[in-house]
């Protein structure tokens, strides 16, 4: 038999057990009924505190992967998906694999086709998914951002901890280590990182309080674990004197400290920033960081929740001054610029670091 | 290509098997790699429609368009160059430096149409130096266009380097995002580009006599030359015509996202070359088609929308999109293996085959 | 023409110590060529700053190189034979995180046992690879390609959300890249015996000697008797041992390992051993070479950061070395061949 004709019929035949286990494979969410218009759910019955119930909840990270955002969207770590379940909605994580938003919008879309209520986003870029988010708000489906804005074109965005607050408290608490006096140096991100720069800018004006600390370099490494650990080698090199780096992202600060992790600069070089207690405990036990500080980005995950059920309910529409509650983190509101707050930064320090586990 | 016509005297009346083989005579298409692909994107469209109403909506369809338009047209000028027996994989870096110059430009204040003009001026550029390193220097184009993809991609990160540039007029972006007007929404830019260009690049593969020299030099480069085929001048050419493709899907990309960013198209290469390899082009050279390539796109970006309009876990993609490219090289293969296979055991009462039959490739050298 | 190759060579004249001299400094000039462009690029870098040659950052450079060294050694096996693994980074990343989860956050747990778990998961991603390639007659760049796609998908479907951290590491793995010996740090020197080892392979042992004769001209290798599958498979599967090995050696640098460990490693690697010398169109190259084109690229990088210039550079630096690189590959070997054509015919005449 003409093998040829097999071949070209095989690889259906190989395509149909991949599409079967496609779809067996399919996760609890519920068939997607023919929602292609907007926000009226399939079962708009009133939970006590007059919230919906039912709605089709869509979770999108900036990608699929990460740890931060595992914890901060799914139900194990009392994140996004806890909170939805708790209000008996669909809470669905879905997104891309690379941290971009070509790799971002297909996910939006598919959530928009599958019948959303509404969004839980966090941005890849502040612009670039503006269409996209857009054309979803015009269909009545609310947007709430979180951990990473698009400013102009969602309904709210949950701030994780104040910008001026994040951006001062790390030079406060680098500032004690190094007793207010020496070089300094930043490892960032990306360049363009929004949430970055505004931090760093606001580390550039506290900084003005303390005469002797001065800002020698900052250098990106691009969230990648090698670049960071170049970065930071070539900050040593190139400034002998330095006496301490913040580090205002996890995988740079994680960076950083395995660079510092020896007896040559484990208290010499100073090290603070954003950091998971996960990633940091090997370090703060060994004495290469004191302090560094973070949210809890289940709780961020949580407060997004709960903002983006209010919003569909139609209990909440972002003006400033309007309250909610947010199940266990108690009553929010909603601030300027439809910006809500989750709250203060948390310090983990030796003392405490073990008992948080994300 | 052609029929088997087995003309050796001393043959029994019809082969093994009679039916098969004058079918095959009769209707070759019916069992052409196309043909088995276009049964896959039916089977993939039924799929689609079985897991989700959605699927074949104007705006879905919209959508995919959206995503994935840059990549099929940049599939295009890709399947001429690997039928002539090379390959371009700087298609992306090309995108992504046609991205960051258009930024870099408009942010200086530049006009649209002169940023338009030197975008066109810099990809026709960017595919002609990897043009003469392979043609005139005699370098294997996969290693030129590994060095370019890192070039051209560096050339954008210096152009821009941390900056985005997001402020674009919307009269522009909006070509990016809007659909072609009267078409129902359902049909991008891009898609319509693709279509158009598609056309044009079918005709010049399968109807014109350069068409027939590309598939001639993808098969035997020597025997080419010989034949007086500029081989040199028409591999230079499909090498600048990508890069000008490139970077028109650069400027559509740039105004779909409204930014122009360091790492814009990064990673595209390697979708290109699938949807390619997918749409039964031979990476050896001399085979495919456009309507191969066509359909490629519609099986790729069709199995990737199903999967994400059921509820398929996405960190998968990855896989999915691997074991596809396996499948069809292998499928490939397996014909090719098959066929040759048969033409070396003699068949009952036949003489056993003396060489390849025509219009058969025999597996060339590696690239 | 075949005769002439036969006869034994006659003692040197004038008239061929020409062509002679030049074909023996250019088998030369592939190693030493880069050694050079190593030299005076770090004599005038610490020109500037004379710190790029502290005793740290010296350090640094080798511990970064290691890594990649390794990596550059098992592809130089893939390219020499005409051949190309563009999975490397992948399997260096499911390696990472499965060795290294093997602690399991008990500190006791046997360190050679994770590198053995390493060396047999990139060992056994390298037979599927090599048994597609050499099995299946299907080119590397394509079946390596998809690799690259299945190994990283599946690597994200294991990792999920989750990372192994530095503190479910013991102390002594993590510290394996910092001990150093006389200053120099031993996982360069464990490197530098690795690499030796293997470019003695290449050069004194029969297999090793086969994949350049495969790499040069497949048909007449095959015609020769050279078993191709077995040998390619060999290559394919060392490359993937080595990958997997570095895996283990990733985690115990950089502490925290998720699923984008190695991303676009296999670029970096491609780029050294072609840099180096190693001919992509196979046949000839050397591992010390590409080892060689490592250390440049770490260099380069290092100076980079050291000198505080922005490194947007990097990339298009590196592009436009890779492309010199085989430029003037090619140019030598143009010119070889006709010095030794050259050679032929005067000895013919």
């Amino acid at each position: 038999m003409k093998l040829r004709q097999t071949a070209g019929l095989a690889v259906p035949l190989v395509m149909v057990p991949i599409l079967l286990a496609a779809c067996s494979s399919s996760s609890s969410s519920s068939p997607s009924s023919a929602a292609s218009s907007s926000s009226s759910s399939s079962s708009s019955s009133s939970a006590a505190g007059g919230l919906k119930t039912g709605l089709k909840v869509f979770v999108i990270p900036k990608n699929l992967g990460n740890s931060y955002f595992t914890t901060a969207d799914s139900a194990k770590s009392g994140g996004a998906i806890a909170a939805l379940d708790a209000l008996s909605e669909t809470g669905t994580e879905t997104s891309g694999t690379a941290d971009t938003p070509a790799s971002q919008i297909p996910a939006i879309q598919a959530a928009v086709s599958k019948g959303a209520n509404a969004l839980i986003i966090s941005a890849t870029d502040p612009t670039a998914l503006c269409p996209t988010i857009n054309a979803a708000i015009k269909r009545g489906i609310p947007v709430v951002t979180y951990d990473s804005d698009a400013p102009t074109c969602r309904s709210l965005f949950i701030e994780q901890a104040s910008t001026a607050e994040l951006g001062t408290s790390e030079v406060d608490l680098l500032a004690k280590q190094i007793h207010d006096t020496g070089q300094i140096a930043i490892v960032s991100a990306t360049a363009s990182d929004t949430n970055q720069n505004a931090w760093i800018g606001y580390m550039k004006q506290e900084l003005k309080k303390y005469p002797k600390m001065t800002l020698v370099s900052t250098v990106y490494g691009n969230d990648d674990t090698a670049t960071s650990t170049q970065v930071t080698q070539g900050l040593l090199e190139q400034y002998p004197n330095l006496k301490g780096i913040i580090s205002p992202t996890t995988v740079g600060i994680a960076a950083a400290a395995a660079v510092l992790d020896t007896p040559k600069y484990r208290g010499k070089v100073a090290l603070t920033g954003l950091g998971t207690p996960d990633e940091m405990k090997k370090y703060v036990s060994d004495g290469t960081v004191t302090s560094f500080e973070l949210w809890n980005p289940a709780d961020l995950g949580y407060l997004a929740a709960y903002a983006a059920v209010n919003l569909a309910s139609g209990k909440i529409n972002g003006t400033a001054g309007q309250t909610f509650t947010a199940g266990k983190l108690g009553s929010f509101t909603v601030g300027a610029d439809k910006t809500v707050l989750l709250g203060p930064p948390f310090v983990f320090t030796a003392a405490n670091i073990n008992q948080f586990n994300f | 290509m052609q029929p088997d016509l087995d003309l050796a005297p001393g043959k029994p009346p019809g082969p093994s098997r009679p039916g098969l083989a004058s079918m095959r005579a009769r209707a070759p298409w019916a069992f052409r790699w196309e043909t088995g692909l276009a049964l896959i994107v039916v089977i993939i469209g039924v799929a689609g429609v079985a897991a989700s109403p959605n699927f074949l909506t104007s705006a879905n369809l919209f959508n995919l368009g959206l995503s994935n338009g840059e990549i099929a047209i940049m599939a295009l000028p890709m399947t001429l160059i690997i039928i002539s027996g090379e390959i371009d994989l700087s298609v992306s870096s090309t995108l992504g430096m046609s991205s960051c110059l258009l930024g870099f430009l408009w942010s200086r204040h530049w006009p649209m149409i002169a940023i338009f003009v030197v975008i066109a001026i810099v990809g026709l550029a960017a595919g002609a130096f990897n043009g003469l390193l392979v043609t005139r220097v005699g370098l294997p184009s996969l290693a030129v266009t590994i060095g370019t993809l890192t070039l051209y991609a560096g050339i954008a990160e210096i152009l821009l380097g941390p900056n985005t540039v997001s402020n674009f007029p919307t009269a522009y972006t909006n070509l990016g995002v809007n659909a072609v007007p009267f078409t129902g929404n359902a049909i991008t830019y891009s898609t319509a580009i693709f279509a158009v260009l598609a056309v044009i690049f079918g005709v010049i593969l399968h109807a014109t006599p350069a068409g027939r020299s590309i598939f001639a030099m993808g098969a035997s480069p020597e025997a080419a030359m010989f034949a007086g085929i500029r081989v040199k001048r028409i591999k230079t050419v499909l090498f600048m015509v990508s890069g000008l493709v490139c970077s028109l899907a650069g400027v559509l990309y740039t105004f779909r996202l409204s930014t122009a960013v360091q790492n814009n198209g990064v990673g595209l290469e390697l979708d290109v070359v699938a949807i390619v390899l997918v749409g039964g082009i031979s990476i050896f050279g001399g085979q495919g088609s456009i309507p191969g390539v066509v359909l490629g796109v519609l099986a790729f970006v069709g199995i990737q929308n199903v999967l994400l309009l059921t509820n398929f876990n996405q960190e998968a993609s990855g896989v999915v999109a691997g074991g596809l490219l396996l499948l069809s090289v292998f499928g490939r293969n397996a014909a090719s293996y098959s066929t040759r296979l048969r033409q070396r055991l003699p068949a009952r009462g036949r003489r056993p085959a003396e060489g390849p039959a025509p219009g058969q490739a025999t597996a060339g050298s590696q690239p | 023409m075949t005769a002439t190759v036969l006869r034994r060579e006659p003692p040197e004249t004038p008239a061929e110590s020409g062509s002679t001299k030049l074909t023996e400094r250019v088998f030369r000039i592939r190693e030493s060529g880069i050694i050079v462009v190593l030299a005076l690029f770090v004599a005038v870098t610490a020109g500037i700053q004379h710190r790029f040659v502290s005793v740290s950052n010296i350090q640094f450079v080798l511990v970064n190189t290691a890594i990649f060294a390794l990596l550059a050694l098992g592809e130089t096996l893939v390219v020499v034979s005409r051949n190309v693994d563009l999975s490397v980074g992948s399997v260096l990343g499911i390696s990472a995180y499965l060795s290294a989860s093997l602690f399991g956050g008990h500190h006791g747990f046997p360190v050679p046992v994770v590198f053995g778990a390493g060396l047999g998961i990139g060992l056994g991603w390298g037979i599927v690879n090599g048994l597609l390639v050499a099995a299946g007659r299907v080119p590397s760049l394509v079946v390596t390609l998809a690799t690259l796609y299945i190994i990283r998908g599946i690597d994200i479907l294991i990792v999920g959300g989750s990372m192994v951290t530095a503190n479910s590491l013991p102390t002594g793995f993590l510290g394996i890249p910092k001990e150093t010996v006389l200053g120099v740090p031993d996982i360069a020197l464990a490197v530098a015996v690795v690499v030796a080892a293997g470019a003695y392979y290449l050069r004194s042992f029969r297999s090793g000697r086969e994949l350049y004769a495969i790499g040069s001209n497949p048909e007449a290798a095959r015609l020769a008797g050279i078993p191709i599958g077995k040998r390619v498979l060999f290559a394919f599967a060392v490359s993937g041992a080595i990958a997997g090995v570095a895996g283990v050696l990733w985690a115990a640098q950089y502490g925290t390992v998720d699923s984008t460990a190695g991303s676009g490693y296999e670029l970096t690697v491609v780029t050294a051993v072609v840099v180096s010398g190693v001919a992509i169109f196979g046949g000839s190259g050397s591992a010390v070479g590409a080892a060689l084109g490592a250390l440049l690229l770490a260099t380069i990088n290092s100076a980079l950061y050291v000198l505080g210039i922005s490194d947007f550079w990097d990339q298009a630096i590196a592009g436009f070395l890779l492309i010199l690189a085989i430029t003037m590959d090619r140019v030598i070997s143009v010119k070889l061949t006709a010095a030794l054509r050259l050679r032929s015919t005067r000895r013919a005449a």
